[in-house]
């Protein structure tokens, strides 16, 4: 997410980053000859970059663009951040496509016809690999780009909303208190769907050895007011697959008329091609929707994402706006308007790209590469909670033996790790098992079997340093690190108005959203 | 004349095609494709078709693909020619080289590109000095994928806001409505209908400039009004709202109420064009400047110079912005706020947005924006000076006056070299033309669609649509100045427009029958059977015949 930004007051935009020197007279650069100055001799290199107002003056292109690069390079390298599901790796002839389409917007249906018909083909292909009814003439399916799951999930949200008020509306019954039922391992953008369109959360605890939603307690949550369930594929968390076909099937066994949204925001590119054999999308009858993110195992970059409908009828038609272009009317359900038409084009291209046999090859790979990095921590004293062999998301969720009485925790070890520039991250569990600490590693495409080695490697020298130093010097290490290591550690753009809401999960239990 | 029946194109190529499985025994050097070849040395140049609807069981190479794919997108349209859009589609190489390099970057993640992060503060401090962020009061904003999303979040913190208020003096809270013009864009009317907010939507006329109408929010606002939606720069005609002006009356009515409502400013458009034009806003006010006007978006795709992907919000001050709504995340090393719709999304328009702003500065922005309106100005003189056509929009009139009263000032235009758009009412650079009432009168049987659909012809996308409800009988032609709008480009425009519709007069009705929108591909066919296969889809809004064919 893009976050909240303030905008400092002037006294503090003028403050000096160390303070005593307000009045340092330095001789000021005044070379004229902007055009013809190299980039480190102009006088923009001896003076700060505009950072709140913008400046009077033009400033030549070479050295916006080289000072920039300049700010730019200390940001992480994204190869090493283990804790994101977001594509960092695409072939230079995909790259190449994807910068050719930069300027086009791809909501312009009337310039950019071909465009949209390729969204259309990704749909397709999206809703045939989750065994959409297309055998049947009657239960068209229908889909759409978004900008990520975020989007997907609120529109998903929002439809069900919908249809269940219709539904209530046509019965002459109070439509006013609708409600959702969900594990509280969800992610945050689950939350804010709920909090912004007003229903109210249900929430399906985790326990101490269970992090999945359980579909008992999940069927006996719904009530009359229920807009549907959400289950998922892949949580965040250990990675685990939600056993929706139970949930199902108790929905079908009580015959209660709730439907179902799979949040495939991770899995949705895995399971189809590592165990086709598990029922969990459209083959079920009570799953009407179901949303992925192209820019995670569907290997684009970010910016896309994708919903898809079982039919019409889950839809409800005031939700759609039409848009006629030549001619024709094109239906449009999103909630962004405008955007780049990059990722979508990036998407059809891995598709075709790749096949089913490419992407198989890939999942395939990084389940190796998992399973090998779980033999390796379990050996080196970690508890794997994570699923192996296939049966959860290529990640690696651990944990410290609290039989070994360790004097550091997991929040230690991220720290350590981020010395050697990985990105390790510690989390506290979802609520009502918010004791228990975790770390994460999610495997994605460009995590090969060699970086895995050398991982694994400043694994052992990490716990090695660890164990040498005492309590104290752990503790003070942890906060050097987060002072000076990290990143949002030194962001001064936080709001402190906005501190330590108490509305969220995160602010009620402590749960810590997991980065996706 | 032969029957006329349906032809399928793909059931042809199906049938005429050598089936795949057979093409290879035949070719057997080509089966594998593999990477040694050139992209039209491979099966995919001829044998086998793209896949479509479902993902192909084995893949192709890179190149293959790369080029097959590129070749199907030179279908597409040109970006430059498209004149029915605001949004950018040009940007200097440093600045193009600059987003490549970034792309894989995911702004949601603070952690890794603190960077990032950090420039995406700087661009809401700049963007927020430019609509005069008040001192003492700390403005708060953020970036989002586009003004939609903008739109969305600013109406949401009205709407909760509102509520709050409700709740504490213990009044029902179950009706909200929301004011704006029926010239606006189809995301505040989203917005509406997502959030559950009676949309009111007033009606615009001639009389008010094809803006909403002081008059006519007068009678609608009441204690269940949790804003008004102004907008700067209507999509339609260019013109700017009058923020000042309802603001007062939003004023009188706190005095005579105690109702307090706020002004969002959807300033799409106009949020990078007025705060550098010479004419600025046309006089009164229109930015925080106001004490009413409490949020204000705008699309840095569009006249912020950046291509899709990027729009900012700016609260006046956190107090506006309810606490309810925002979320706190934890990361390694610190929380972050968060508000937004989207989560993931890419990061490179972001910093896109940050060079453009400091290569160009203050001034850089200046002589864009006034080269945009000198060119628009220059359109619409030469548009209405055929005596062809009449101009709706207003940007090249003299101030304070908006319908041509007298054609002859036309001939001698006051062109002393040194004028800027501050002598001339001030708009986006957006010419929205029709048809004059001399020429419809002689040539009763040319069609303004026809004008639409030959340019097309000549790649120049200029889309014919009519006004919004109640004064839909008019019907636009709309042109927006872009900066690649150049002279040159300006001039080829201007001669092909003149020579069209010398064609158009001296053709007949037979021969105007010939031109028809082109076929539907099968993919189209496919896109809309979710509704229409069921059931001929119309929802039922106000807008529904005016809006949507406009894009922004």
């Amino acid at each position: 997410m893009v976050h909240l930004a303030s905008v400092p007051s002037d006294k503090a935009a003028k403050a000096p980053l160390v303070k005593g020197i307000e009045n340092l007279g330095l001789q000021p650069n005044d070379g004229e000859d902007e055009m013809t100055a190299s980039v480190y001799g102009s006088r923009f290199a001896a003076e700060c970059l505009p950072m709140h107002d913008m400046p009077e003056r033009e400033m030549p292109k070479e050295i916006a663009s080289r000072m920039i690069r300049d700010e730019l390079s200390l940001d992480g390298n994204p190869m090493l951040n283990l804790a994101s599901f977001v594509t960092t790796y695409m072939e230079d002839e995909v790259e190449k496509l994807m910068a050719e389409a930069l300027p086009k917007n791809f909501i312009d249906y009337e310039e950019y016809p071909q465009t949209a018909d390729i969204q259309n083909r990704c749909v397709s292909m999206i809703a045939r690999m989750f065994n959409a009814p297309t055998h049947n003439e009657n239960e068209s399916s229908m889909g759409t780009s978004t900008v990520g799951s975020s989007e997907a999930i609120m529109l998903g949200t929002l439809a069900m909303k919908k249809r269940w008020q219709n539904k209530r509306k046509a019965a002459g019954k109070d439509y006013s208190k609708p409600n959702i039922v969900m594990n509280s391992a969800v992610q945050v953008c689950w939350e804010k769907a709920a909090r912004y369109f007003e229903v109210e959360e249900r929430y399906v605890y985790c326990t101490e050895d269970r992090y999945v939603i359980d579909p008992e307690e999940a069927v006996n949550l719904v009530d009359e007011n229920t807009i549907g369930i959400c289950a998922i594929i892949g949580t965040t968390y250990t990675g685990e697959y939600e056993d929706v076909k139970a949930i199902n099937d108790l929905l079908v066994e009580k015959k209660i008329d709730c439907p179902i949204h799979v949040d495939a925001a991770s899995g949705g590119f895995v399971v189809p091609f590592v165990v086709p054999e598990l029922p969990w999308d459209f083959r079920l009858e009570k799953v009407i929707s179901i949303n992925v993110s192209g820019h995670k195992y569907g290997l684009v970059y970010p910016g896309v994402g994708w919903v898809v409908w079982r039919s019409p009828e889950y839809l409800p038609k005031e939700l759609v706006f039409n848009i006629n272009y030549l001619g024709a009317d094109q239906a449009s359900f999103t909630l962004n308007f405008s955007k780049g038409a990059s990722q979508v084009i990036g998407q059809y291209y891995q598709m075709i790209r790749l096949g089913k046999h490419g992407y198989r090859s890939i999942m395939m790979n990084l389940t190796r590469t998992a399973d090998y990095l779980a033999a390796n921590l379990e050996h080196l004293g970690f508890i794997i909670i994570s699923e192996r062999g296939g049966k959860g998301l290529p990640l690696v969720a651990f944990r410290l033996n609290p039989k070994d009485n360790h004097h550091y925790d997991e929040f230690a070890i991220a720290h350590h790790l981020r010395e050697r520039g990985w990105v390790v991250p510690a989390y506290t569990m979802a609520p009502h098992s918010e004791g228990l600490k975790l770390m994460r590693v999610v495997v994605r495409e460009d995590f090969s079997r060699a970086r895995c080695d050398s991982l694994i490697a400043d694994f052992k020298l990490s716990l090695k340093a660890l164990k040498e130093m005492d309590a104290n010097a752990v503790t003070q290490h942890a906060k050097h690190v987060k002072k000076h290591n990290t990143a949002s550690g030194k962001s001064k753009h936080n709001h402190t108005h906005y501190k330590n809401e108490k509305h969220s999960l995160q602010g009620k239990t402590g749960k810590t959203h997991a980065v996706c | 004349m032969s029957l006329a029946r349906h032809v399928d194109p793909d059931e042809i190529i199906k049938t005429l095609h050598n089936h795949p499985s057979k093409a290879h025994r035949h070719h057997m050097s080509t089966k594998t494709a593999t990477s040694t070849f050139t992209p039209y040395s491979s099966r995919y140049a001829s044998q086998q078709e793209i896949a479509k609807f479902k993902i192909p069981q084995q893949g192709a190479p890179a190149d293959a693909v790369h080029q097959m794919l590129k070749d199907e997108l030179d279908l597409d349209g040109r970006p430059n020619l498209n004149l029915a859009s605001f949004v950018g589609t040009y940007m200097e190489r440093e600045a193009e080289k600059l987003m490549i390099e970034n792309l894989s970057k995911n702004m949601s993640d603070a952690d890794e590109y603190p960077a990032m992060m950090a420039m995406h503060a700087r661009c809401v401090s700049i963007i927020a000095q430019l609509w005069g962020a008040k001192k003492g009061e700390t403005a708060v904003g953020s970036a989002t994928t586009g003004s939609s999303e903008a739109i969305h979040l600013g109406g949401l913190a009205m709407k909760r806001r509102w509520q709050e208020k409700r709740d504490r003096e213990g009044k029902d809270k179950s009706k909200p409505n929301i004011i704006m013009g029926s010239n606006a864009q189809v995301a505040l009317e989203k917005f509406a209908r997502y959030f559950e907010v009676e949309a009111r939507i007033l009606d615009v006329s001639e009389k008010s400039l094809y803006r909403l109408d002081p008059e006519l929010v007068k009678q609608n606002i009441d204690e269940n009004t949790i804003g008004v939606f102004v907008i700067m720069g209507s999509t339609y005609t260019g013109h700017y709202e009058p923020v000042a002006e309802i603001s007062n009356i939003l004023d009188e009515f706190e005095a005579q109420t105690g109702n307090d409502i706020p002004i969002h400013v959807d300033a799409a458009s106009g949020g990078f064009i007025a705060p550098f034009t010479h004419a600025h806003a046309g006089g009164p006010k229109w930015n925080f400047e106001l004490p009413r006007v409490k949020s204000i978006n705008t699309s840095g795709h569009k006249f912020g110079l950046v291509y899709a992907g990027v729009g900012w919000i700016i609260w006046r001050d956190e107090a506006f912005l309810p606490k309810h709504l925002i979320f706190e995340l934890h990361y390694l090393g610190g929380t972050e706020e968060s508000y937004t719709l989207n989560f993931s999304r890419p990061g490179a328009q972001i910093i896109a947005q940050y060079y453009m702003l400091i290569h160009l500065g203050f001034e850089g922005f200046r002589a864009i924006m006034e080269n945009c309106m000198a060119n628009a100005r220059l359109l619409s003189k030469s548009l209405e000076a055929t005596g062809w056509y009449t101009c709706v929009s207003d940007i090249h009139r003299p101030k304070g006056q908006h319908v041509l009263k007298d054609p002859k000032e036309l001939q001698s235009p006051p062109n002393r070299g040194d004028e800027t758009s501050a002598d001339y009412n001030a708009g986006l650079p957006v010419v929205a033309f029709r048809l004059s009432d001399e020429f419809k009168k002689t040539y009763s049987h040319v069609k303004q669609e026809s004008i639409s659909t030959l340019l097309r012809a000549k790649q120049y996308i200029i889309p014919n649509y009519p006004l919004p409800p109640k004064c839909e009988k008019t019907e636009i032609l709309r042109v927006v100045v872009r900066e690649s709008m150049s002279l040159d480009l300006l001039d080829r425009l201007i001669t092909d427009i003149i020579a069209i519709t010398e064609q158009l007069m001296n053709t007949d009705t037979m021969d105007l029958a010939v031109f028809q929108p082109g076929a539907a591909t099968v993919e189209k066919q496919h896109q809309s059977k979710g509704h229409d296969h069921m059931n001929k889809h119309k929802a039922e809004r106000p807008m529904s015949k005016g809006v949507h064919r406009t894009v922004c």
